[in-house]
């Protein structure tokens, strides 16, 4: 058994009595091999017989140094890296990186990719989102929902292997736009996958939304408020559920979202529940741009013309796109050489794991998972 | 020996009241493996229905089907090497499968599959059931703390917290359906026949349905429907089960209170809980569905709807037998086997018994497949404010009406 107590020290844990009968807390240890800690995560839970005391997050099981391997590789090279961090949507990390070295750059993606992009993103919204719904609810014991959503983002992923070859990792995008035009028939195959997630996305609000238990799991459970959640920094569905309208589609638009039509779903409690709600409008709503991209789709190259050799000139650059899990930003510094001097990557889900401990203080065991799940967190990306 | 031997079938009562020996351990060998077969199907069933409530196959490799699935696994499991982990109580750690198993088992003794049908028929007999039931939580406990590890600690403390609030609706349902047996009713509520004594005998409680000529489920409407349904909810909590499998619930607690468990072990714990599903199931088919009776016994009367009724044991098997190509042939032999004259007479019984257990098993899985879990104060909430409360008015309604 691992010590456990240098890891409390903030818990006001004091000294342990050593005896099994002990019946003042209970400290044990969840993950990091855990059914629900969706990876690696390591959370040490102070207990009161059910009730959660204090929660203390152990990461960096996978911690890879993402951000120390760009240093040692070209701009280019990096490229790649960047989907193994957020792995379920490896899309919206590269389109973030390849937008921040853009601008680096001073290049600009032609309009065709940027309608590319955000097909594929928005595609990968949906998939993150279905995954997020079917772990989730398994967490809180509805072992179907995880079934229908996976059927569905087959869907996705082959829409993506067709495109570019790869399913998960799909290292869509290149710096200055797309290596790859769409394949024949890639417009009607997404309007087509439009028309069948729909109906699907109903289908599982009818198993949830109004279901019961699933309502007295989640409302009122992991409760954040819209001044807590900017003071943490967390952002994404999270903080949209909190009240808070933002969204960095619309607040600072990249790709062609300015030229796209479309909401920001937004929830009043900050709630489990509403979080839930949030994501499910999400998901519509990515549809509405998914089948507006595709209509508006121009014709025209998809690459800019850009060197070689990447050689950004001397600078730094901050760039952060709406990735399913919240704000993703990359801080790119340049040196002038063809590698980057620093990337400094923000992932949403670090931060937002950071609402945990308060979320669940005061609450039961069982809601701890409701949280975990409801923040949508995913390992690779909050260890890099 | 022979007489001894032969001499039980022209009776009519249990072998247990008869006092033949022989029969009686004929029957418990025969409930045991009839057991144990029900729940290697049980678990077959389990993984095929709710795959297909999930759009996936379920097995499909071991056998016709994954037919062969549950038989492959049991094997797995007595391979295993058996662990147990070193700082655990040894003797207690040891122990707790076997008192859960055996509760399980024991439960089965008193249980009517039809008037003759089972080992014995105690005057005391839904009392029994309940009571050795209830041991099982024994069993559950000493396994969570006989590993000596905070998880099972923690499922073991839910799951005797749950099943002893749970026991108390259920004991009430139960009362509610003994008081039937000796009332009959007035007015609209009017009942058939029947001496009028009450029983906690199940097979005088089965044969109270059958003289006043109705099933408790529909007595005293909607009294015993109420009654039963709290029964029936009561029932999934005691057995631990979705959405109320908190003790092992599975993203909390890894496993509950058998985490350490594997194997041999293990398994016996997974016996224990199906036979408990199907003990409990029993209980319910005996106090409110007629246990063994058939179907519309007044409405459709006569020797030709006997008759009739008494062919569908035959013909269930020999529509499997059309549904199936492997083992197609054993079961439309069996299907042909139930349809001579003696073999229908004997079976019918425990085939409606066991048709109306069937019932009540495929919720189970329904339930899995459908529901979330409950949070363990939502738990409690409903047991001791909804279920209770309706228990206890159920059970005074009953008696009030009776009395009319």
């Amino acid at each position: 058994m691992t010590d456990t107590s240098k890891y409390l020290s903030h818990l006001e844990l004091g000294e342990r009595d050593e005896t099994f009968l002990d019946s003042n807390e209970l400290v044990i240890n969840m993950g990091p091999q855990h059914p629900a800690t969706h990876g690696v995560l390591r959370v040490i839970l102070k207990l009161d017989g059910e009730k959660v005391l204090g929660t203390e997050c152990v990461i960096g099981y996978l911690h890879r140094g993402v951000e120390k391997i760009a240093e040692n590789r070209t701009y280019t090279m990096f490229n790649p890296y960047v989907d193994r961090m957020d792995y379920v949507a490896a899309v919206s990390n590269g389109l973030g990186y390849c937008e921040a070295v853009e601008k680096l750059l001073n290049v600009e993606a032609p309009p065709r990719a940027k309608y590319i992009r955000v097909i594929l993103t928005e595609l990968n919204r949906i998939a993150s989102h279905q995954l997020w719904l079917g772990t989730h609810a398994l967490d809180i014991g509805a072992i179907t929902p995880l079934f229908y959503t996976f059927r569905d983002r087959e869907e996705i992923l082959k829409i993506f292997e067709k495109y570019c070859g790869a399913r998960l990792t799909t290292h869509a995008f290149r710096i200055g736009g797309c290596q790859y035009e769409t394949y024949d028939g890639f417009e009607r195959e997404v309007k087509k996958f439009v028309d069948f997630v729909r109906p699907k996305i109903d289908e599982y609000e009818e198993l949830l939304t109004t279901n019961r238990i699933w309502v007295e799991r989640t409302k009122g459970v992991g409760v954040i408020s819209d001044k807590d959640s900017i003071a943490l920094g967390v952002t994404g569905p999270v903080l949209r559920a909190s009240g808070v309208k933002w969204d960095i589609r619309k607040a600072q638009p990249y790709a062609a979202y300015s030229e796209m039509d479309f909401e920001i779903p937004t929830g009043t409690h900050g709630d489990t529940y509403d979080r839930y709600l949030v994501r499910m409008a999400e998901m519509r709503q990515a549809l509405r741009i998914i089948s507006q991209a595709v209509e508006k789709i121009p014709e025209g190259p998809i690459m800019a013309k850009i060197p070689k050799v990447l050689k950004p000139p001397v600078g730094e650059i901050y760039h952060s796109i709406e990735a399913p899990k919240g704000e993703l930003g990359y801080f790119v510094v340049s040196d002038g050489s063809t590698q980057p001097y620093r990337v400094r990557v923000r992932p949403p889900s670090f931060v937002n794991l950071q609402a945990l401990d308060l979320m669940v203080r005061g609450q039961l065991v069982a809601d701890v998972i409701a949280v975990i799940g409801t923040l949508d967190i995913v390992l690779g990306e909050v260890d890099r | 020996m022979r007489d001894y031997f032969y001499s039980y079938l022209k009776s009519d009562a249990t072998p247990g009241a008869a006092g033949n020996m022989l029969w009686a351990f004929i029957y418990i060998m025969l409930i045991f493996m009839g057991l144990s077969i029900a729940v290697i199907a049980m678990n077959w069933l389990e993984r095929k229905v709710l795959a297909h409530m999930q759009v996936r196959l379920g097995p499909m490799r071991v056998g016709p089907h994954g037919l062969l699935q549950p038989i492959a696994d049991a094997i797995k499991l007595l391979i295993k090497e058996d662990i147990m982990p070193a700082e655990a109580d040894k003797l207690v750690f040891w122990m707790a499968p076997l008192i859960v198993v055996t509760t399980a088992f024991t439960t089965f003794i008193v249980v009517p599959f039809g008037p003759q049908h089972a080992v014995t028929d105690m005057n005391i007999g839904i009392l029994f059931m309940l009571g050795v039931s209830s041991l099982g939580v024994l069993g559950i406990v000493m396994a969570g703390w006989a590993s000596n590890s905070h998880y099972p600690l923690i499922g073991a403390l839910r799951s005797s917290a749950q099943m002893v609030s749970y026991e108390v609706a259920m004991g009430l349902a139960v009362v509610s359906a003994v008081l039937m047996t000796s009332l009959h009713g007035a007015g609209i509520y009017a009942t058939g026949g029947g001496s009028g004594m009450g029983t906690l005998s199940m097979i005088e409680i089965v044969r109270a349905q059958q003289e006043q000529q109705a099933w408790f489920a529909f007595k005293f409407f909607p009294l015993g429907l109420v009654a039963m349904f709290v029964f029936a909810v009561a029932m999934v909590a005691e057995t631990n089960r979705a959405p109320f499998d908190l003790p092992e619930a599975e993203s909390e607690l890894t496993a509950g209170f058998h985490t350490e468990y594997s194997g041999f072990r293990w398994s016996l714990f997974f016996l224990a809980e199906y036979s408990a599903m199907i003990a409990v199931s029993s209980i319910l088919v005996t106090l409110w569905l007629g246990g063994w009776l058939r179907p519309f016994p007044n409405l459709l009367a006569g020797p030709t709807w006997d008759l009739v009724f008494s062919l569908f044991p035959g013909l269930t098997f020999l529509a499997l037998a059309g549904l199936t190509s492997g083992f197609g042939a054993l079961l439309g032999l069996i299907g042909l086997i139930l349809f001579i004259s003696p073999v229908r007479a004997w079976v019918q019984d425990i085939y409606w018994f066991v048709a109306k257990v069937a019932v009540f098993m495929y919720l189970y899985i329904w339930y899995r497949g459908t529901f979330p879990r409950y949070r363990f104060d939502q738990l409690m909430k409903v047991g001791w404010k909804v279920l209770l409360p309706t228990g206890l008015g159920v059970l005074i309604v009953t008696a009030i009406v009776g009395v009319l």
